[in-house]
């Protein structure tokens, strides 16, 4: 059977129209602006953990030659406590602005306390030096489990648990308890032959991108202020300095730069602010970039956790119930990604009985941000450890046991919704039937398997079709470009228009200049300004087809659009030549003027992503090293637009996954000052770790979309962390529940297990 | 501050600037010299965003004082193409849609071509040994890995 629609663009691999660019070093990232008179902004951290600030001193270094403007908490506006949408999570502005510069406490190393602009950074940095903080050290708390218990040192004054039966009397670092189910757990386990429980602890992991946060900005004396910063949302970023500065929208005008890399870590604003304040206070462009140790202590990782999992099977391989507690470090201020971590763990799975209790945990750490299907991979890592090892027990092939209990279209999650059309049944068996699932495995190798679930989201897209005198065509959106996303958007216009992607120009326009647009987040772009773009194009259409009527001299009805012509619908209509869109661009001025084709909507019907990882390992007994010797990553894509640049994704979420399996972890000294602030000790993989990814893409359409594509960026860093710990476990026989497996830990675990280590 | 006057080659072209002590060749590539290919991922060495080439030898310019380079020839990420005519490893990264967001990808053409000028026909382990300095965070380093095999396949002919 095939009734897939075929496409002429749409799956194809054209060259990126952004490439020649970014292979010359041409493009225009964050640090990359320059304007007349700039300077350079520098923001002064704190070097505690938890800390009231008695005073802050910036006398002397405004004295110093150089210095224009030095900035502290006192000069951006005091927010009320409310919250609000912002990126991917809900927010509290006055935590937002209290992040962006401390006012009476700080909250973590690397909280910023000041921030100064000069005419050079060495001056900058020097001013940074002259300015005194006095502060009173506090008792901080870094780890979740242990900022739960009721004598930790409590951050705010104003957090009460939400969620509980009775509001507490006392305030507390559990921001939040919330809870999911269905059916009845207590049952369930019951009905099962084989029950397991584990308690699993995760690491903070940062996102990694390449590119620090950097911006410029440029405040005029009437108030009109343009921002240039790396985002992935500029619109988004002007929400939020607005709200902090208290502006209209109207007065700034933000402008995204390429983006080097954010992974949701770039859907948060820092400097932000404080650019648009100095440059206010200096009368000049202000540009700001962080160094990467600012990256890492002061830019949101995701959240380190501690997570309980129990789970039920029977003998013939159903799984009957799943129960998990998940403790989420939210770092400084509440807002961890437990929610959704708790709303994923059990989502792959078409069982009767489920019941996960989530808590939002404050500690001293920077407050964390979105990270790649935020949430869902710490939780799915515990669950799809224990569902191998449940598969174990009763002698059942772990992809046996994902294919028999697998959600399918009809499955009502736990956490709510039926599921639609999914592709998940089929793509597990494409792992099953995989040549990789079959090779065989030399000494100290083992592989496992693992699932990912993440939901997706739609959200406001504006697009616009400009179509040029000349027929070529003006494509223009609000989504940055993290991925090659312009190329896909190409393709899609490509396909609707029937004309090839070389004539078409994508840009990136600000937000003076095309209607709101959600961010590049939740896998929501291809998706979302993908349908918009679509929609644009297919108002062009109608434009071009009146145009093509109004020259004929026949009603609309009468003219039809294929492959990039405007034709009659039959020779009833009247005998003519086709139209090609250069020819009616040519004469639009005598029939109507200019030909724009827009879109406004905010996009509906995102379908889920599902995914499986098979991963194999190679354990050094000697040393603990795991080196991963083969991966493969199996998705349900919806439809692949540019199934390079899905590949891609396949490929770059499963190394980060990897590294977050084996090395990167969040390493904090006694005092709770962040140990490993930088590349040489916060180790991500590098091209010598990894191995080629293999990626088998599965294409079940998403009917909410015009061509079927469901969001692929998050899913498939989700799998990994489970997929390389349960090769571990096939290769040793040992089950690693503490992310990292880094040598270390390895080593200690295998020494355990051989009846102790002699170190 | 008194500055340093230096002496330079980049690219081909004879060029001279003034720096302070503590600035290094990156600092004065991007903001005295405008030539911002050259990307700053951590100032440390670890990352290879910031790749040059300083008398054939392959340096990370944030670890070169921008007074050693005088009288040396450096070359960067925008002396790569031939005017309009792209290198071949440029080529084929955009063939092989070897860059996401694109941001360690001056970095790593320069590292990739200073690879194959010494590896005409180097193994994939060499290549990701070779590289393991450039990081990528988008790509997980495979269609990275088979542009630069490809390139070396193309260019030996």
């Amino acid at each position: 059977m095939d009734d897939a629609p075929h496409y002429k663009f749409v799956g194809t691999r054209p060259i990126r129209p952004d490439g020649v660019e970014k292979v010359t070093g041409r493009a225009a990232y964050g640090a990359d602006m320059v304007l007349p008179g700039m300077l350079h902004g520098r923001v002064l951290r704190s070097p505690h953990a938890h800390a009231r600030i008695k005073s802050i001193d910036t006398s002397a270094a405004e004295k110093l030659s150089g210095v224009k403007a030095v900035m502290t908490a006192a000069d951006m506006p005091e927010i009320p406590n409310e919250l609000a949408p912002a990126g991917e999570m809900m927010v509290n502005f006055r935590e937002v602005s209290d992040n962006i510069l401390a006012r009476t406490k700080v909250l973590y190393d690397g909280h910023a306390v000041a921030a100064v602009a000069a005419t050079s950074p060495s001056i900058a940095e020097a001013a940074c030096k002259l300015i005194k903080v006095e502060y009173e050290v506090l008792p901080h708390v870094i780890d979740p489990v242990a900022a739960m218990a009721d004598d930790a040192p409590v951050l705010h004054d104003h957090i009460f648990t939400e969620g509980l039966p009775e509001k507490p009397s006392k305030p507390s670092n559990v921001a939040k308890r919330i809870e999911i189910g269905t059916g009845d757990i207590e049952a369930g386990f019951k009905d099962a032959d084989v029950v397991i429980e584990r308690e699993f602890n995760t690491a903070a992991v940062h996102q990694g991108y390449i590119e620090p946060h950097a911006c410029l900005a440029n405040f005029t004396f009437d108030g009109q202020t343009t921002l240039f910063c790396s985002t992935q949302g500029h619109f988004v970023v002007r929400a939020i300095c607005a709200k902090v500065l208290q502006m209209e929208l109207s007065r700034l005008r933000v402008t995204a730069s390429e983006i080097g890399g954010g992974f949701g870590g770039k859907t948060v604003v820092y400097l932000e602010p404080l650019s648009i304040v100095l440059s206010r206070k200096s009368g000049r462009p202000v540009k700001m970039v962080m160094s990467r140790e600012d990256v890492f202590r002061a830019s949101g990782p995701t959240s380190g956790a501690n997570v309980w999992v129990k789970m039920g099977i029977k003998k013939d391989g159903t799984l009957v119930a799943g129960e998990a507690v998940l403790k989420y470090q939210a770092g400084a201020y509440p807002g961890s990604p437990v929610q959704p971590g708790c709303m994923c763990a059990f989502a792959p799975y078409d069982m009767a009985n489920v019941k996960v209790v989530g808590y939002d945990v404050v500690t001293n750490r920077p407050k964390v941000a979105a990270y790649r299907a935020p949430g869902a991979p710490i939780s799915e890592y515990a669950v799809e450890s224990v569902v191998d090892e449940l598969a174990k027990a009763v002698g059942i092939d772990p992809i046996d046991v994902r294919i028999k209990n697998a959600a399918k279209e009809g499955t009502r999650a736990a956490y709510g919704p039926k599921f639609g059309p999914i592709g998940y049944l089929d793509l597990l068996n494409k792992v099953k039937e995989s040549e990789h699932y079959k090779a065989p495995l030399g000494k100290n190798q083992g592989r496992g398997i693992a699932a990912g679930f993440w939901f997706n989201i739609g959200g406001e897209s504006c697009a616009t079709i400009n179509i040029n005198e000349d027929g070529t065509i003006g494509l223009v959106e609000g989504s940055p470009d993290i991925g090659g996303s312009r190329a896909s958007m190409a393709l899609m216009a490509a396909e609707t228009l029937g004309v090839s992607t070389d004539r078409i120009k994508p840009i990136i326009a600000d937000t003076a200049s095309l209607g709101y647009t959600f961010l590049t987040g939740g896998s929501r772009t291809t998706f979302a300004t993908g349908m918009a773009v679509t929609q644009a194009a297919q108002n062009a259409i109608q434009q071009l087809r009146e145009r093509a009527a109004k020259i004929w001299d026949i009603p609309v009805e009468a003219v039809e659009w294929e492959d990039g012509f405007a034709r009659p619908t039959s020779s009833n209509a009247g005998d003519f030549e086709p139209l090609s869109i250069g020819d009616i661009a040519a004469k639009a001025g005598k029939t109507g003027g200019p030909i724009v084709g827009r879109a406004e909507i905010n996009a509906a019907g995102a379908a889920p992503g599902f995914g499986a990882h098979i991963c194999d390992v190679e354990v050094d007994e000697e040393t603990g090293r795991v080196t991963v010797t083969r991966y493969t990553a199996v998705q349900d894509v919806g439809k692949a637009i540019h199934p390079s640049y899905v590949e891609g994704q396949l490929q770059g979420g499963a190394a980060q996954g990897i590294g977050w399996a084996l090395n990167e972890e969040y390493i904090y000294d006694k005092n709770g000052k962040l140990d490993n602030p930088g590349f040489l000790d916060y180790r991500m993989p590098v091209a010598s770790d990894l191995p080629m990814i293999e990626t088998i893409l599965v294409e079940c359409p998403n009917p909410n979309h015009p061509y079927g594509v469901r969001g692929v960026g998050e899913t498939p860093i989700i799998p990994p962390m489970a997929a390389v710990a349960n090769a571990v476990a096939a290769a040793t026989g040992v089950r690693m529940t503490d992310l990292p497996m880094s040598p270390p830990k390895v080593l200690a675990a295998l020494g355990n297990a051989n009846g102790g280590g002699d170190d | 501050m008194s500055k340093y006057h230096v002496t330079t080659s980049i690219n081909g072209e004879e060029v001279e600037f003034l720096c302070e002590a503590q600035q290094t060749l990156l600092d004065v590539l991007r903001d005295e010299l405008e030539l911002t290919g050259s990307k700053e991922g951590c100032s440390s060495g670890d990352c290879g965003a910031c790749s040059v080439m300083v008398d054939d030898r392959l340096v990370c310019s944030c670890l070169v004082l921008a007074t050693e380079a005088e009288g040396a020839k450096v070359e960067t990420i925008e002396g790569m193409a031939d005017g309009d005519q792209l290198h071949p490893l440029q080529q084929k990264f955009l063939e092989h849609a070897a860059l996401q967001c694109g941001i360690c990808t001056p970095g790593i053409l320069i590292a990739a071509k200073a690879l194959l000028e010494k590896h005409p026909d180097p193994s994939e382990e060499e290549t990701r040994y070779w590289l393991a300095g450039n990081l990528c965070r988008c790509t997980g380093y495979d269609k990275i890995i088979r542009a630069v095999l490809d390139t070396a396949a193309e260019m030996r002919g």
